[in-house]
Parts: structure tokens; C-alpha cells; sequence
């Protein structure tokens, strides 16, 4: 489960819509060093790079399309048609991908995608962040990711892919059921 | 829905599709040569097309894949009479004048303009209206 950018899967609407949440860890390879320039606070307060939260919503986006073709189809991702985010996402925040399928026929899928950032302990402007009496704050819009997926075996051009389905090995399939959204398969 | 606003929505959906300048969508720009298009981008562009007209588009209806395979249309990388006359009867709304001096088989993309793009959804239209 090494390059699965998403934690939990949290609604599955087959064929429409699917939520997925990432928890921002401190301990994450690729958290580390990877600092924020704009805040001042540099490597000490690290942040989730851009393109994986792109990647997360890939994924997201990429079981919904798999799951709307019963996971027979390679999804490959072929373009990224809009990637906005406005705000970076700390350890110990949230994302939460939704995406939504807009277009899915045998050549490949289209995606657009909402990302919300939850910070559990908010420190508003003036508020003492030592003690936590505050609730969370709700999930802020942060950014959207729109995307296109092709089914590669109707997009071959003359080349040959390998017979079994590399995109959706065990690491899909065993998310979705540990996030108790699809039976024993 | 005449021809111009038809050339409007269009060129909203390349500017959309293909990162280009308002500017940059002339009705002879060729989405290849002159947008940058490439081949998942053509997908792309017949997503949005269906959303922006709402209708359908069967995959290989705009741009067709594998017409160039056929060996009896292709010779020492030159689009044959049957090859040519193959690919009109595929694509109606795309004007090959340019392409029939030509006839390099890398550059049949090229016939794929903005107008045949908008030629392509006016027959849509007039078809679905029909």
C-alpha cells in the first residue's frame, strides 16, 4: 500500500460519485523537508506536496471510474484538465476528494473533483490555540481537480498491454472493503 | 443555433480542452499543428463538445482511429486514392484540399481544423434537429 495516497473511503455512489479521505502525516516520506515558503515557519512546518493531492484525487477518481466498469478496464490517467488548489495542507489536516464522474464511455472517463481541507484544531485569528475549546472547523473548499481517464485497451494505437489488470491490483479492491464499502470479491 | 455561435461554444471548449488563447482558435488552426493537441486530448474534446451541445458522440465518429491501418491506404507513407477517398467518406465535415498536395500519412492529422470541428457539430445539430 505504498503509493495509495488515499486513506479511507467514505461513500461509494456507483457510477456518480465517490469520497475519499487523506490524513496529512508528519511521519510521510514525502512530507518531510518538503516546507511551505509561504508562511515563514519554513521546514518546520511541512506540507503535503501539490501533485499528491493531484495523485489523491487520481485515485479517487480512479476507483470510481474502475468501479463503474466492474474493475475489467485499465484506467489509466491521461490528463489533468484543471488543477487549482489555494491552500496547503499540514500535518495533521484532512483532505477530503470528492469526485464526481461526468462522462465515462468505452474510449476512457472524464472527473471533476472538489478538495476540502478539515483541520481538527483551528486556530482562528485571536484565539489561544493552548486550549482547545473551540469546535473543528468545518471543511473548507480548497481547491478543484478535473480530470480525464483513458481505458487504454480501446486506446492501444498498435501497442500491446499486458493481459492482467495492473492498475487495479489488491491495494483498490482491499480499500474499498476495509472501508466497508464493497463485500469479500 | 447559426454557424457563429456554433464557432463560439467551440472555441470555449478548445480554449478549455487545450490551455490555448481565445485568439490562437482560427476557423483553419489545425487542433494538432497549430493547438498542440494531442491524441487524449481528442477524448477530452468530445466530452465537452457532448456537454456543451448535448448530444452524443460514438467513439471514432470525430475522429476516427485505424482508417490509416488498412495497408491498401497507406503506400511508402503516402495516403493512397483509396485511402483518401476512405477518409472523406469517414469525416464529411473535415475539407482535405490542403492534404490532397500532400499526402504524408503523420500529417492526415492535420485536416482536423477548428472549422471541421464546427462543420462537424452543425451536421450534428441539423441531424438531431431533423
Amino acid at each position: 500500500m505504498r503509493w495509495i495516497w488515499i486513506d479511507r473511503i467514505l461513500e461509494l455512489d456507483p457510477g456518480r460519485r465517490l469520497v475519499a479521505i487523506k490524513h496529512v502525516g508528519l511521519g510521510e516520506d514525502a512530507v518531510q523537508g518538503h516546507f511551505d515558503a509561504t508562511d515563514g515557519l519554513g521546514p518546520d512546518r511541512p506540507v503535503l506536496p501539490a501533485p499528491l493531492i493531484i495523485e489523491g484525487m487520481a485515485q479517487t477518481a480512479g476507483v470510481l471510474v474502475g468501479h463503474a466498469r466492474g474493475f475489467r478496464e485499465k484506467v489509466i490517467l491521461a490528463k489533468i484538465s484543471r488543477a487549482e488548489l489555494d491552500a496547503d495542507a499540514h500535518p495533521g489536516a484532512t483532505l477530503r476528494y470528492t469526485a464526481t464522474l461526468d462522462r465515462i464511455d468505452d474510449a476512457g472517463a472524464a472527473t471533476s473533483g472538489a478538495v476540502d481541507l478539515l483541520d481538527p484544531a483551528p486556530c482562528a485569528p485571536g484565539a489561544d490555540p493552548r486550549v482547545a475549546t473551540a469546535p473543528p472547523a468545518p471543511a473548507v473548499p480548497i481547491g478543484r481537480v478535473d480530470l480525464v481517464f483513458s481505458h487504454i485497451d480501446h486506446n492501444r494505437a498498435g501497442v500491446e498491454f499486458p493481459a492482467h489488470n495492473f492498475v487495479f491490483g489488491e491495494s483498490f479492491k482491499t480499500l474499498l472493503r476495509v472501508s466497508g464499502l464493497e463485500g469479500e470479491t | 443555433m447559426n454557424r457563429d455561435e456554433i464557432f463560439e461554444k467551440v472555441k470555449e471548449v478548445l480554449v478549455d480542452a487545450l490551455g490555448v488563447d481565445d485568439d490562437e482558435v482560427t476557423p483553419d488552426a489545425s487542433l494538432t499543428a497549430d493547438l498542440g493537441a494531442e491524441s487524449i486530448d481528442f477524448l477530452d474534446i468530445v466530452f465537452k463538445l457532448e456537454q456543451a451541445f448535448g448530444f452524443k458522440i460514438p467513439q471514432g465518429e470525430l475522429f476516427p482511429e485505424n482508417v490509416m491501418d488498412n495497408p491498401e491506404f497507406v503506400q511508402d507513407g503516402r495516403v493512397t486514392d483509396a485511402g483518401l477517398a476512405a477518409l472523406k467518406e469517414r469525416l464529411p465535415h473535415a475539407d482535405f484540399t490542403r492534404f490532397e498536395s500532400d499526402r504524408e500519412v503523420t500529417k492526415v492529422a492535420e485536416v482536423f481544423t477548428v472549422d471541421a470541428v464546427v462543420n462537424f457539430v452543425e451536421r450534428k445539430l441539423a441531424g438531431v434537429q431533423a
